[in-house]
């Protein structure tokens, strides 16, 4: 089962300058520790402490895991799953 | 840069923010996307996750990407926050920063942030680009 997740800009580096990858999971969890047993490094740019980091966003097709059960969001076979790092600033 | 300023008041006292997208690799912001600011506020801004989706898909769709990501600051100067600098994700972008805080005035300058660190850049304003491109007018063009 094999779904293709879509690499932002800034994460590239880890995949050779790829904008897509294919990897396996049933979960965006599986799916990311997938990713890191080919592209390492990937992992710490996304989860800290066990949490999917703030300033970045995952999908699996239109729904930000956020709202869909985190980490533990499942995803389905033909899924694509989209990384994207949040736009977001302030002023402090 | 009339219309990130348009946009920077309109929304003033709360943080506006946007980006122009471009095709890839040109350099050249042509497309004005003017955004939601999702967390509507004075001290924050950020894309609200679904539009941000929708955003990236359009861009990949058209090979573009986003060359000017910009916002506002609206009671500080323009220059880019820890906070900025540490959700700063596009290398290849220049973030642009707008302040609104003199009612009269605005102060527009431009930055890019790599790997945390800060580099203020010069800006120049071209009338558009398809002008600018083809020589079609005196606007000089130094990119």
């Amino acid at each position: 089962m094999a779904v293709t997740v879509s690499i932002p800009t800034i994460l590239r580096t880890h995949t050779g300058g790829e904008k897509a990858v294919e990897a396996k999971g049933g979960t965006v969890a599986e799916v990311i520790e997938d990713l890191e047993s080919r592209h390492s490094g990937i992992k710490d740019r996304l989860i800290t402490n066990g949490s999917l980091h703030r300033f970045v966003n995952i999908y699996v097709d239109d729904e930000d895991v956020r709202f869909a059960g985190g980490l533990e969001a499942p995803v389905g076979e033909n899924s694509n799953v989209t990384i994207l790092p949040a736009v977001a600033g302030g002023m402090r | 840069m009339d219309e990130i300023v348009a946009h920077a008041r309109r929304d003033h006292p709360d943080e506006a923010c946007g980006v122009i997208a471009g095709p890839e690799g040109s350099d050249r912001p042509e497309r004005f996307i003017p955004m939601l600011n999702a967390a509507r506020s004075p001290t924050f801004y950020e894309f609200d996750s679904g539009d941000l989706l929708r955003l990236y898909r359009e861009m990949d769709a058209k090979d573009e990407v986003p060359v000017v990501i910009y916002h506002s600051h609206t009671a500080t100067e323009a220059y880019p926050s820890r906070t900025d600098i540490s959700y700063a994700s596009e290398p290849e972008a220049h973030y642009v920063l707008v302040s609104t805080r003199e009612p009269d005035t605005h102060e527009f300058r431009s930055y890019r942030i790599v790997d945390g660190v800060v580099t203020e850049e010069q800006i120049e304003v071209v009338e558009t680009y398809m002008f600018a491109h083809t020589g079609a007018d005196d606007v000089p063009d130094n990119g």
